[in-house]
């Protein structure tokens, strides 16, 4: 079997751009997860939100919903509660998810929705040509803060957990194979999955370099059962960024008992 | 002192006005309970309106509440007769009080012959109130027979029956059928009764035997309320999901989907907010279920963008929306008719919708099957719109809950699929995910055949054409159902227009009337029913119009669709509906006008 994933949609994003190294993680993540059985490909939906994320629909030929902005999750919910026989994965942005749509994480986190939520967190509105999202640090210069952001970001993992998500992980994009591995135990986990894939933008906030430098990978026997050790595994006193599956637990999923 | 103004003046204006002939001898009769919320006030309006099915009437029962849980002022107002009852009317026979404030607020409204029904330890606040008193123990019996404080209204129902003059036997065998299982149950709600009965008996009342009508069981109708008659006609048309958010006056309806979906095959999800709702609504249909949601106008306003979303995607899509006093949280329990502009143009950007707006129970259970079946058949939304006023009110109502009638969706096609391929009568093959070989693609943007982002000009125009083309099969469609209904004379000069929950008001009113009126309901306000409404009015010389609005939207939307001028216009928007005598009077004012 092989699996026709492209479409013939020009590609838009820039060139360069880490969003590539994340449809090629995907691709590959449902070429491996079909190929092996797991999956089938007419049982899988991917919907995005509005950014440059969500062109990432037009470069997939699959069942795809390309929502309104911030409003990816509550649409994939439907579409998991309405056939439970599809795996639905939502790509979403910091902008997308963390500033606009937020209520929506938060309420898919808590009910356990069996859904997965890849956000591309490239810590700046990109499409709308830079300016500050949730995720932004303070200081940060965008075209609505000229003098740098006044507002502290917010720690999505940290959220997540405390909202009640049974699966949750950093990557980086610039980890391709890393990435592509998280996807698939995202897939496979039942319950609700969130990913936070640290994407510089390189042409309003190229976090590259900072990247290169500051990721660090959780150790082997980090032990994702326990919550307070995954809570403060998202942080180190030495200011690297740790990355990996920093916690996931198996509880009844919200369509489970629909 | 007249038109538009009149609403502000007290309802005991044209009743006690000597220049207003009102007829008020029209063979209906009305009765009151009233109290603070938490005293079983609903509960009490709901038994009386059964007690008067039971007598073979027809009923109609309002409730008008504040937002608020405990206190306040809550009131049911029932009215009944031997024929069809459309509205209730203000004009009381008796009320059951729980308190004094209940009766003194009505006051104005009592008939001279009129009964008051206060709870004993309150009757001295009456004294004055120039209407015969009596004083029934209603919450010494609760506590008494243990009952909880909520039932006490049924003391009240059944010293009505005395009233009305069933013999204790009767009245004993009708109450056991009507009092269900809430409140302390059966038997002790009849015994509630039969003490109120004898109360009433003890204090030496003759009984108004007028107040009895036999009507023969003209109906096998069954009490319903406009929120529960649109979700039955959803589920007639195969409803599987529906998804909302609690917002007065369309809760009813979650409410009772909710209660439907336990144990069937029905899902109902209330999710975070309205804009969960209706997106978690269109991923539904997207997988291939057959979903509505539904709110108040407020939370519509919240839906827009979806409601947008809906049009460019092609997703089947019914929505009910019922209307309550704007702007803003408005008057937040009371009814309206303020929002037929915003909603018959909701969502931005243009895409074909309907718009179904109906006039009391019976046709809300038609409109919601009407709108989840054509919006399955058309792949575009369909609204049903109510009001406070039609949503939760309670009337006698002939529907069978249980038929199925459900319009098939254009399926999928052999070859390639594309999801929105161009096709005559811009209706695309619809695919669910799930099927092998198809890749179904949904999208906000504007989009190619296949359902890839596409800003082309020559895209996008085809596109907009596209979904268009479906509005000509839609108007083809609607010729099939009833999109304008003529009461009255059909060939009368003067003829009265309205729509929505006011046509049991007009239909009330015109009872009082001896003029030959032609009454023109409106049923359809997207698309507008141009040819339809022309011929009903065709020969009118003077057109009135009636609506619960500021600005006479209907009669803006009436000239803009068909050029047709109303030349008077009758407008409430004192968030309460149209009472029968008041608009009546209104009415002959505006006919005897040369």
């Amino acid at each position: 079997m092989s699996l026709q994933l492209g479409t013939y949609a020009k590609i838009s994003w820039c060139p360069g751009c880490p969003n590539n190294q994340i449809l090629v993680a995907f691709r590959k993540a449902v070429t491996e997860l079909c190929e092996s059985g797991a999956l089938k490909e007419e049982n899988i939906v991917a919907a995005a939100g509005i950014g440059c994320h969500a062109k990432i629909l037009d470069y997939l030929n699959m069942n795809t919903f390309n929502a309104l902005h911030g409003r990816a999750i509550p649409a994939i919910e439907g579409v998991k509660a309405a056939n439970p026989a599809l795996t639905v994965v939502a790509f979403s942005g910091d902008g997308d998810s963390y500033s606009e749509g937020l209520t929506h994480l938060i309420h898919a986190a808590q009910r356990n929705s069996d859904i997965n939520v890849f956000i591309h967190d490239n810590q700046i509105f990109a499409l709308t040509t830079g300016q500050a999202t949730a995720t932004s640090p303070k200081g940060f210069k965008g075209l609505t803060r000229p003098s740098g952001s006044i507002e502290e970001p917010i720690d999505p993992l940290r959220m997540m957990m405390n909202a009640g998500a049974t699966f949750v992980a950093r990557t980086y994009a610039g980890e391709f194979e890393k990435t592509k591995e998280i996807m698939k135990a995202a897939i496979a986990h039942k319950g609700m999955s969130f990913i936070d894939i640290a994407q510089p933008c390189i042409t309003f906030f190229d976090t590259r370099d900072f990247y290169k430098d500051n990721i660090t990978w959780l150790p082997e026997g980090h032990n994702v059962t326990d919550l307070d050790a995954a809570y403060h595994a998202t942080k180190q006193s030495d200011g690297k960024i740790p990355m990996g599956i920093f916690y996931q637990v198996e509880t009844p999923t919200f369509e489970q008992q629909l | 002192m007249r038109g538009r103004y009149a609403p502000l003046l007290s309802r005991n204006f044209w009743y006690n006005n000597p220049m207003e002939t009102v007829k008020q001898n029209i063979p209906v009769f009305t009765v009151a309970v009233g109290g603070a919320a938490g005293d079983g006030i609903k509960e009490g309006g709901l038994h009386l309106a059964e007690l008067a099915q039971r007598l073979g009437c027809f009923a109609y029962l309002t409730m008008e509440y504040p937002s608020l849980i405990r206190g306040g002022h809550n009131f049911g107002r029932m009215t009944y007769g031997a024929s069809e009852v459309h509205a209730d009317h203000s004009a009381l026979d008796a009320v059951i009080a729980m308190n004094a404030e209940s009766a003194l607020l009505h006051q104005d409204e009592l008939k001279d012959d009129a009964i008051v029904f206060v709870d004993t330890p309150h009757a001295e606040a009456l004294k004055d109130i120039g209407r015969k008193v009596v004083a029934i123990p209603m919450s010494q019996a609760v506590k008494e027979v243990g009952a909880p404080h909520a039932a006490g209204p049924s003391v009240g129902v059944g010293a009505y029956c005395y009233l009305a003059g069933l013999s204790r036997e009767n009245a004993e065998a009708l109450l056991g059928k009507i009092f269900g299982d809430i409140l302390g149950g059966v038997a002790m709600n009849v015994a509630l009764a039969l003490r109120g009965y004898d109360a009433a008996k003890e204090s030496g009342l003759t009984p108004r035997t007028e107040l009895y009508v036999d009507g023969a069981c003209a109906h096998t109708g069954v009490l319903l309320e406009g929120n529960k008659a649109v979700a039955l006609g959803f589920l007639s048309a195969g409803l599987e999901f529906y998804i909302g958010y609690p917002m007065t006056p369309a809760s009813g309806i979650l409410h009772f989907l909710a209660k439907e979906a336990v144990g069937g095959a029905l899902t109902v999800i209330h999710p975070e907010d309205e804009i969960a709702s209706i997106n978690m609504a269109l991923g539904v249909a997207y997988a291939g279920k057959r979903v509505a949601t539904g709110t108040a106008t407020g939370g519509f306003a919240l839906m827009q963008e979806a409601f947008s979303f809906a049009g460019v995607s092609e997703l089947p899509l019914a929505v009910a929306v019922s209307q309550r006093q704007g702007p803003a949280t408005g008057a937040a329990t009371r009814t309206s008719q303020g929002d037929l502009r915003f909603v018959i143009s909701s969502g931005h950007g243009e895409f074909p919708r309907m718009v179904i707006a109906p006039g009391d129970a019976e046709e809300a259970y038609t409109a919601g099957r009407i709108a989840l079946n054509l919006a399955w058949k058309f792949q575009t939304p369909a609204i049903v719109l109510l009001d406070k006023q039609l949503s939760e009110s309670y009337q006698t109502t002939v529907v069978d809950g249980a038929a199925k009638q459900i319009t098939p969706h254009k399926a999928q096609e052999e070859g390639d699929y594309q999801r929105f391929r161009f096709s005559p009568d811009g209706v695309s093959p619809l695919a669910f995910p799930g099927t092998p070989n198809t890749k179904v693609k949904a999208t906000s943007y504007e989009h190619d055949e296949f359902g890839i982002a596409s800003d082309k000009p020559e895209m996008v125009q085809a596109m907009q054409e596209k979904r268009w083309k479906k509005m000509e099969g839609i108007r083809a469609d609607a010729h099939n159902f009833e999109t304008v209904k003529v009461y009255g004379d059909p060939a009368a000069k003067n003829a009265v227009i309205f729509f929505g929950s006011t046509k049991g008001s007009v239909l009330e009113a015109a009872k009082m009337i001896d003029t030959p009126l032609r009454l023109v309901q409106v049923l359809w306000m997207e698309p507008f029913p141009e040819e339809e409404v022309a011929k009903a009015l065709e020969g009118a010389i003077r057109i009135i119009d009636v609506e619960a609005n500021h600005n006479a939207q209907f009669a803006g939307l009436l000239r803009e669709k068909t050029g047709i001028v109303c030349h008077e216009k009758i407008l409430k928007f004192d968030a309460r509906p149209f009472d029968p005598a008041v608009l009546a009077a209104e009415l002959r004012s505006k006919l005897s006008l040369s």
